[in-house]
């Protein structure tokens, strides 16, 4: 991925209204726009815009059937981002759980250290 | 990366006071981030983190003892990181009785930053859930699109 295309992504799935529109194609597989409309909060003009967006960062692709457009994912670009993303998650999941060994340990080691002293007089 | 919000929790049984130490002290952040770490904790104080051979400026935004410290990297070589060119990391810390923390890390594109506090707070609030629910849900058709 170009730092360009990654940008892309990023701003595709950042944006809330976005992500719903995504989510719903993900769930539903191909829909048209007008019923996308229908399932979302927003106006049509909205999710043309949203569905525009998708397409550019290669998100989803259209295809003509009968009268209609219908949109559909692109899994291997979401597969990616999906990848991109749970790699962060993961990465800060390694660091929280040093922090965490590193905080448990220490404190072990000062309410230890407290319990000498105070034991020590008697 | 505009837009992009991480935020990743754990519950951690030491004081509050104990994690604040480990999360910002220099000694100790080399131990769970960088390999070696410049760091003043002062808002506006610039820093640096060695990560191998890469490394690169971080400037301290917040620190508020022993609940809020956050910085900026991943800005472009030679700027100054504000809100259009960095992401931030934040860390939240909660106490949970005596003896307990939850510790909470966000990291975030600049976009978000930009964006009106209302906003910004729906779109946090949102992403709580909202996003791992968003990502098991790509993971699980990803998975099924494989097998079929």
């Amino acid at each position: 991925m170009t730092a360009q295309a990654d940008d892309e992504l990023w701003s595709a799935i950042g944006d809330p209204s976005r992500r719903q529109v995504l989510d719903l194609i993900v769930s539903n597989g191909a829909v048209s726009a007008s019923w996308l409309a229908g399932r979302v909060p927003f106006s049509r003009q909205a999710v043309a815009k949203h569905l525009a967006v998708l397409a550019e960062a290669g998100l989803v692709t259209s295809r003509k059937q009968g009268r209609e457009v219908l949109y559909q994912v692109v899994a291997d670009r979401l597969d990616q981002a999906t990848r991109a993303m749970a790699q962060l998650a993961a990465q800060w999941d390694r660091r929280l759980a040093t922090i965490k060994r590193l905080a448990e340990a220490a404190h072990t080691e000062n309410t230890e250290s407290r319990g000498s002293k105070e034991e020590a007089p008697s | 990366m505009p837009g992009l919000v991480i935020v990743r929790e754990i519950l951690i049984e030491a004081p509050i006071e104990v994690v604040w130490r480990t999360v910002t002290e220099p000694d100790q952040v080399s131990q769970w981030f960088a390999d070696r770490v410049d760091l003043v904790l002062e808002p506006g104080a610039h820093g640096y983190m060695q990560f191998g051979d890469q490394g690169g400026p971080v400037v301290v935004e917040t620190v508020d003892p022993p609940t809020r410290f956050s910085f900026r990297w991943n800005h472009p070589r030679g700027e100054e990181p504000v809100a259009g060119n960095s992401m931030l990391v934040e860390f939240t810390l909660t106490p949970e009785g005596d003896e307990r923390t939850q510790l909470r890390v966000t990291e975030s594109g600049h976009e978000l930053r930009a964006w009106p506090e209302a906003e910004r707070q729906r779109y946090a609030d949102e992403h709580r859930e909202g996003w791992r629910e968003f990502l098991d849900q790509l993971v699980t058709l990803l998975a099924k699109r494989q097998q079929g």
